[in-house]
């Protein structure tokens, strides 16, 4: 493989990791979620350092151009986070259906036993589709 | 049903403002013994506080979550209050309360009945004004049901249905999602509950919009397939009591 190519490889690999650390560290993203971009970010730092490793790689699938090899690899490796993502939104979905639903039975009792819920506090805080009443909120959040 | 069997009448209802009082109305009128509980589906009009206005239980999410959730919302409430019988009243007006009776009929029949479903398709009235989209789509299922279940369904869309309290405790625990009368027929043969079809009338939509717009036809089709091969291909496709959920909230988020 070319230096260049090489080089720049590396970098992108590190620049990955290091980015996916310091949210680690900030907790802007939770270890449960990072462990397979830092697996990724280590396979693909691996790859591209370890010449002999991406080559036998490359032969044994039958690529000619191992620096190829790389790519389809790190391909995959965006291929399982996203089905990965899939799965936790999924579940995230079945999670606050399950919490709307509690939440809409518990004030129809507190209406009955006479708590007076404010229509607004059920009303939609953000309509569906619309941006985020308080995006600087969000910003406010992550920063700690 | 015997008289000290308790009834609820669940009205999910999304952006119903126009029709709902009526529905409450008419359910108070031929229904009268069935408590009603509006399920209000994050309305973003004032369908909740109507509903509440004309003395109905009103449960409102606090965002869209569908029909399938509205539901089950309606099936936990039920269950969690005790109630022996529970009726699915659309909030749109396209069912009648006065036809609650046909349902209860067959119940009183036979009493084995989970489930009963009213269907516009069998009986002397066979003209259910709905656009051809849609009757296609419902036919397909009807044809493939029909096979799955081994036993005449004709109008597997139909969300006018009663249930006792079996069928609440199993649909209190799973529900469809998106468009979930067709998949419900189809969890209910997989827990060998007992349901069948009766002939109702059913009126035009009252107002509002349906859930199923028919340019929406294609996809609800595509993904009612889908979710009906999924179901098929599980070989136990709910969790009984004790199980593991299929989705389990982590601890320690």
């Amino acid at each position: 493989m070319e230096p260049r190519v090489r080089l720049v490889a590396i970098l992108a690999s590190l620049a990955l990791l290091l980015v996916v650390l310091e949210l680690v560290r900030r907790r802007r993203l939770l270890e449960r979620y990072a462990l397979l971009w830092l697996f990724s970010a280590v396979a693909l730092i691996a790859l591209a350092a370890f010449q002999p490793l991406l080559i036998g790689i490359a032969e044994l699938i039958g690529i000619e151009y191992p620096p190829s090899a790389l790519f389809l690899i790190a391909f995959g490796f965006v291929l399982l986070l996203l089905l990965h993502f899939s799965v936790a939104v999924s579940r995230l979905a079945d999670q606050s259906k399950i919490l709307a639903q509690r939440v809409a039975i518990m004030e129809e009792r507190l209406n009955r036993a006479g708590v007076e819920v404010p229509a607004e506090a059920a009303s939609p805080a953000v309509p569906p589709g619309e941006p985020a009443r308080y995006p600087e909120r969000r910003e406010a959040q992550g920063v700690r | 049903m015997d008289i000290t069997s308790r009834y609820l009448a669940v009205v999910p209802a999304y952006n119903e403002s126009s029709t709902i009082e009526r529905v409450i109305r008419s359910l108070r009128k031929y229904a009268p013994r069935y408590d009603v509980l509006v399920v209000d589906d994050g309305s973003t009009d004032d369908t909740g506080a109507r509903a509440r206005a004309r003395g109905a239980r009103t449960a409102r999410h606090p965002f869209n979550l569908g029909i399938g959730g509205a539901m089950q919302t309606g099936f936990t409430f039920a269950k969690e209050n005790g109630y022996d019988y529970m009726v699915q009243v659309d909030g749109d007006g396209q069912h009648q309360a006065r036809e609650i009776a046909k349902l209860e009929a067959a119940i009183e029949l036979d009493s084995d009945l989970d489930m009963v479903c009213g269907s516009r398709f069998i009986g002397a009235d066979y003209r259910y004004p709905a656009p051809i989209s849609r009757r296609t789509g419902i036919h397909v299922f009807a044809f493939l049901l029909t096979r799955i279940v081994r036993q005449p369904i004709s109008d597997p869309t139909s969300g006018f249905r009663l249930f006792n309290r079996r069928a609440i405790a199993l649909f209190a625990r799973d529900y469809p999602h998106d468009y979930p009368e067709v998949e419900a027929v189809l969890l209910l043969h997989h827990h060998r509950l007992r349901m069948r079809e009766v002939p109702v009338e059913m009126s035009e939509r009252g107002g509002g919009v349906s859930s199923i717009r028919s340019g929406k036809s294609a996809y609800y089709m595509i993904k009612v397939l889908l979710a009906l091969f999924v179901a098929l291909a599980r070989r136990r496709p709910i969790p009984e009591p004790g199980d593991a959920a299929p989705v389990v909230a982590e601890h320690g988020i």
